[in-house]
């Protein structure tokens, strides 16, 4: 019941689908900041970032890594 | 009534902080303890200024900053956290206007949290309002491989067999960076078009082909806030951009809680007091 992601009407065109992990993150992590927490706040924003897109990037495989200096 | 001995608060303090979900003006707090948060435990309210923030309890051996900075870096987690904030904050969008947090945001104690809703309530409760009876839908826009590329098998013009490869080339070269040019073009129609029906529209970062695991190049990664009135001409609109503008391939995702309207902006306006 708290799960379901129901579609917001019987006639949307959009089928239920599965919120692709890509999409989600590019919400959760590059927006949504409202409130900075006590404890992330001394994660800079773009580390944050970066950090949880390397990690997906190299799961997916085939990483080349980017300009190595 | 008397409570049994309670943990003393500073150690209390030291071993959990407080994830936040998000922001709401009210919450049933019945319902609120069937909604799994991080960990698997449910979630709770933490009420003040008139506003309720919705947190999870986070032990810091997980959620602390050194080990989020390692959690993070390792997908399986990364995904379940995202997965389970996402699901609170989808379960208050399905109650009412909610003002997400950021994935990881976590406050020492509760206190943190409240102090947070009292020098923000100026700007939270704008922004609730500003979010009531609308939600955020994303368009995303892939260049269809090949389409509207013109022919380039002429075969005309002298020159030997060299010249006729280069001149090939060039041309394929040239219709690519025509066809990209095109697509680009065609993802700001598309993206400004979208905006007059929508209240509010931003442009994300187009997807990495990696991460996406669609091998066609994004051209538009939308995101528009759309009244919820206004929703069935926003879809039909998607729909005929997609026939007007051949060379993308338009892609509807939502209903999302409005993660990409709420920004925090660098400088709060006067509101909400100081913080520093």
């Amino acid at each position: 019941m708290t799960t379901a992601l129901a579609p917001s009407s019987a006639d949307d065109p959009l089928a239920y689908r599965p919120v692709a992990l890509v999409d989600l993150l590019d919400r959760v992590l590059a927006t949504g900041v409202v409130i900075s927490g006590d404890i992330t706040l001394s994660i800079a924003d773009v580390d944050l970032v970066r950090i949880s897109l390397r990690a997906l990037v190299a799961s997916v495989g085939a990483l080349t890594p980017p300009e190595v200096g | 009534m008397s409570s049994t001995a309670e943990v003393a608060p500073d150690r209390r303090a030291a071993v959990t902080g407080v994830w936040l979900h998000g922001v709401v003006r009210d919450v049933d707090r019945v319902a609120l303890a069937t909604v799994a948060g991080m960990g698997g435990v449910a979630v709770r309210a933490v009420s003040a200024a008139g506003l309720v923030a919705v947190v999870s309890t986070a032990p810091l051996d997980e959620y602390g900053e050194e080990p989020l900075r390692r959690n993070l870096e390792d997908l399986a987690w990364l995904e379940r956290a995202a997965r389970t904030h996402h699901a609170v904050v989808e379960a208050l969008a399905r109650q009412g206007p909610v003002v997400p947090a950021r994935l990881a945001t976590v406050h020492t104690d509760d206190g943190r949290v409240a102090a947070s809703l009292a020098a923000r309530r100026a700007e939270l409760s704008a922004t609730l309002a500003r979010l009531t009876g609308r939600g955020e839908w994303g368009v995303k826009g892939y260049l269809v491989p090949g389409a509207s590329v013109p022919s380039v098998a002429s075969g005309a013009g002298g020159g030997g067999v060299g010249t006729a490869y280069l001149r090939r080339r060039r041309a394929q070269l040239t219709a690519r960076e025509e066809h990209q040019q095109v697509a680009s073009a065609a993802a700001d129609a598309v993206h400004v078009a979208l905006c007059e029906v929508a209240v509010a529209g931003r442009r994300h970062a187009p997807q990495d082909r990696r991460l996406s695991g669609v091998s066609a190049p994004m051209a538009l990664n939308g995101a528009y806030l759309v009244d919820t009135a206004a929703l069935p001409r926003f879809s039909d609109l998607v729909g005929s951009l997609g026939t007007r503008h051949p060379g993308l391939r338009l892609e509807l995702t939502g209903p999302w809680p409005a993660y990409s309207f709420v920004a925090e902006r660098p400088e709060p306006a006067g509101a909400g007091g100081e913080s520093r």
